[in-house]
């Protein structure tokens, strides 16, 4: 079940073209990576599912639905820049933007109250943004993009000037919304946070699509044949046939190499498990999501 | 429409609770009031800053003794003889006159002066004017003129204005009055639509800047967050104004009543009485006041609003254009000129051409062009232009406001959107015939 989906969708501008026959689908209660480089399309595209702008070819269905001005309300949105007023109480600002979502006044109160003390802020209600550390005021973002309980959250470079505590708090967040239900749609460039947290991810690239599909899909399909072992022991490598040695390393007598086979992996196993050696790992490397980005937008310059 | 006012709400009412907002709305009518109770005070009390000066004639031949008359606040000593050193001991004389040893009265002469402290403009005038009406006189006789026919000389023309009415009823009129409200109310406009359209201008570029638009234009449409703000900030101009105009009459009332006991009270009341300057100068004020009363106070007053808010409703839709086009304030200088430089210049042409024809030719165009209307038909307006000046004027006015106001919102819709680099006219231009 898709909570979003992107059918052919194009969008031009003057000189150049941002989006060109963009389609995918978002799943519903899951995290969902936007990855691209800067400059790809992502903006636009985002846009677009905003509703600021509108598509000049294609449609985008939210619940099945052609999107519409109903769907706004069941949409939350975190810019990659701060998007509040500097000299805007925290308070009057959290409160300015629930009634602009169409909630009321006292039902916002209540959930900006909750929010504040989820994030240890109620002390600082008072205070104007400009007064707040960019941490801080990332937090205040976040709430406002949470704040009138959307189904679909889109997050733009979330984790932006939080330090690694309060970075593995919004993390955690994150998750926690996503297991209350609501589906999140999450842009960023740090793609550890993106090994971490996405169930899928869609790869755009120069206004196109490039590869999408579950974060385990889209690394193994650019898997090059390199395995890896960790091992204590002598390891007699002439004695082993058919492996190509791309590295070896040594570290408080534990040994790691990495390799390709020539043969077939099962039997390669079975000579390592033949030598007088204790394997403490042996797994398949995958490439990182940061290589695969590399190789990937790389490979369409 | 409820986003509109949400977002109206939001303008007037973070600006109103500011600290600066509030010291200058509440500090403004005390200064005025201050320097109204200072004018007020200078004028009761004499004399203030400045005091009686003693001034000694050197005139061994007794020339002038006894036949200048002391002006105010000054007074002449006649002497034989006078010497610096005699000044330096002699602390009740402020400077010593002498002129030349070989004077006979009729002469051009010209007077030395010594003192210690240097001679005041005010009180340099007043020893030319003591002496030269002497001479002056001195020389009519000379001429075998006599002291009567002199005396007949002197004349006083003054002018009691009366402005005439359709029906052929007469009242009295000010021109000083005339132009110094016309000129008051015109210089509030200007300021007005400056400090308020830059702030329009600002807070756009904040939004901008900072992405709040991307927040907002999904629920909000760009023109409900223009109009939101333009009418917003009005209203933070309106109330600031109608605060100024209760703080500063009350206060003015209240010290109007301190120094009218004080002036019953005081002794110097019957020196007022014989004083004929002040008396007259009473008598001017009265006039004045009558002037003021005569003019048609309603109308001047219906007509400030009403520019007030359209003059800034009109440049600030402009204002928020520029600001939805450029990325930082310093980007704003190449797209203020336009703006800026019609408003100064209504400004400079109320104040040098309007205010001396206020119902030629060139006041009358400039005073229906909306772009310069605002400012030079406030001028105009204490001198009663013709009633379908003003009422062409309003409309022309009413109509350029939604055309601008259509326009900006035009470029405003595009312009908050676009990141980077600064568009030129010929982009703006483009703008216009966007679609959404």
């Amino acid at each position: 079940m898709s909570i979003l989906q992107i059918q052919g969708v194009s969008k031009f501008y003057a000189n150049h073209t941002a989006l060109n026959k963009v389609s995918f689908d978002v799943p519903k209660g899951k995290i969902f990576g936007l990855l691209g480089p800067n400059g790809a399309g992502k903006t636009s595209l985002i846009r677009i599912i905003n509703q600021i702008t509108a598509p000049d070819e294609g449609q985008v269905l939210f619940n099945g639905e052609i999107l519409n001005k109903e769907h706004i309300k069941n949409i939350g949105y975190l810019p990659e820049e701060r998007g509040l007023y500097k000299k805007m109480s925290v308070y009057d600002q959290l409160i300015y933007f629930a009634r602009l979502r169409g909630l009321n006044v006292k039902s916002a109160k209540d959930t900006i109250e909750h929010w504040l003390e989820k994030f240890e802020a109620t002390t600082w209600k008072k205070k104007k943004i400009e007064e707040l550390s960019k941490g801080m005021q990332q937090k205040i973002q976040f709430i406002v993009t949470v704040l009138h309980n959307p189904d679909f959250i889109i997050l733009d470079e979330p984790f932006t000037g939080f330090d690694p505590k309060n970075t593995q708090l919004i993390k955690d967040e994150i998750v926690n919304l996503k297991n209350k239900g609501a589906s999140i749609m999450l842009s960023t460039h740090r793609m550890e946070s993106v090994e971490a947290i996405c169930d899928e991810v869609v790869l755009i690239n120069k206004a196109k699509v490039i590869i999408q599909g579950s974060v385990n899909e889209v690394r193994s399909s650019l898997k090059d044949n390199t395995y890896e072992i960790l091992y204590q022991g002598n390891l007699n490598l002439s004695a082993i046939s058919g492996i190509e040695v791309k590295s070896q390393h040594e570290k408080e007598g534990v040994h790691q190499l990495t390799f390709s086979y020539n043969i077939d992996p099962k039997s390669g196993l079975q000579q390592f498990s033949n030598q007088d050696v204790v394997i403490k790992s042996y797994r398949e490397v995958l490439p990182s999501m940061q290589e695969v980005f590399l190789t990937l937008t790389e490979s369409h310059e | 429409m409820n986003n509109i006012w949400i977002v109206t709400s939001r303008e007037y009412l973070s600006r109103v609770k500011k600290r600066s907002f509030i010291l200058m709305t509440l500090l403004a009518p005390l200064l005025i009031a201050a320097f109204y109770g200072a004018i007020i005070w200078v004028s009761v009390n004499d004399n203030v800053g400045s005091t009686e000066k003693t001034i000694v004639v050197v005139d061994p031949q007794h020339i002038f003794e006894n036949k200048i008359e002391n002006p105010a606040k000054m007074s002449f000593v006649f002497r034989d003889n006078y010497s610096i050193t005699d000044l330096v001991n002699d602390n009740s004389v402020d400077g010593f006159l002498e002129f030349p040893a070989d004077y006979k009265l009729g002469d051009d002469f010209a007077l030395k002066y010594q003192s210690m402290k240097s001679l005041s403009v005010n009180d340099n005038n007043k020893i030319k004017d003591a002496f030269g009406s002497l001479l002056r006189e001195q020389k009519l006789q000379n001429l075998g003129i006599t002291q009567t026919a002199i005396d007949s000389l002197r004349v006083d023309v003054s002018i009691n204005e009366f402005k005439v009415d359709e029906d052929g009823n007469s009242k009295t009129s000010n021109i000083g009055i005339n132009t110094a409200l016309g000129m008051g109310l015109a210089v509030m406009i200007y300021f007005f639509i400056f400090l308020y359209g830059v702030q329009v201008m600002r807070g756009v570029i904040e939004e901008k800047t900072n992405r709040i638009v991307e927040l907002i234009v999904s629920t909000v449409k760009p023109f409900q967050l223009m109009m939101g703000k333009v009418i917003g900030i009005a209203a933070v101009g309106l109330t600031q104004l109608g605060i100024w105009v209760i703080l500063t009459s009350v206060l003015m009332s209240v010290i109007s009543v301190i120094f009218g006991l004080n002036m019953a009270n005081a002794p110097q009341v019957s020196e007022v009485a014989n004083n004929p300057a002040m008396q007259d100068m009473n008598g001017n004020v009265a006039e004045a006041l009558t002037a003021f009363y005569n003019l048609p106070l309603l109308k001047i007053f219906t007509s400030f609003l009403f520019y007030f808010v359209g003059g800034y409703l009109f440049y600030g839709a402009l204002f928020a254009a520029i600001g939805s086009a450029v990325d930082s304030e310093t980007d704003t200088q190449q797209f203020m000129m336009p703006i800026t430089l019609p408003l100064v210049f209504s400004f400079v042409i109320s104040f040098s051409v309007v205010i001396n024809d206020p119902n030629g030719a060139l006041a009358t165009w400039l005073s229906i062009i909306p772009i310069s209307s605002p400012i030079v038909m406030m001028v105009r307006i204490p001198f009663e232009p013709p009633i379908w000046h003003l009422l062409l004027s309003m409309g022309v006015l009413l109509i350029s406001i939604l055309g601008i106001i259509w326009l900006a919102g035009k470029i405003y819709r595009t312009g908050i959107l676009m990141y980077g680099k600064k568009p030129t006219y010929k982009e703006l231009a483009k703008w216009l015939f966007y679609k959404n």
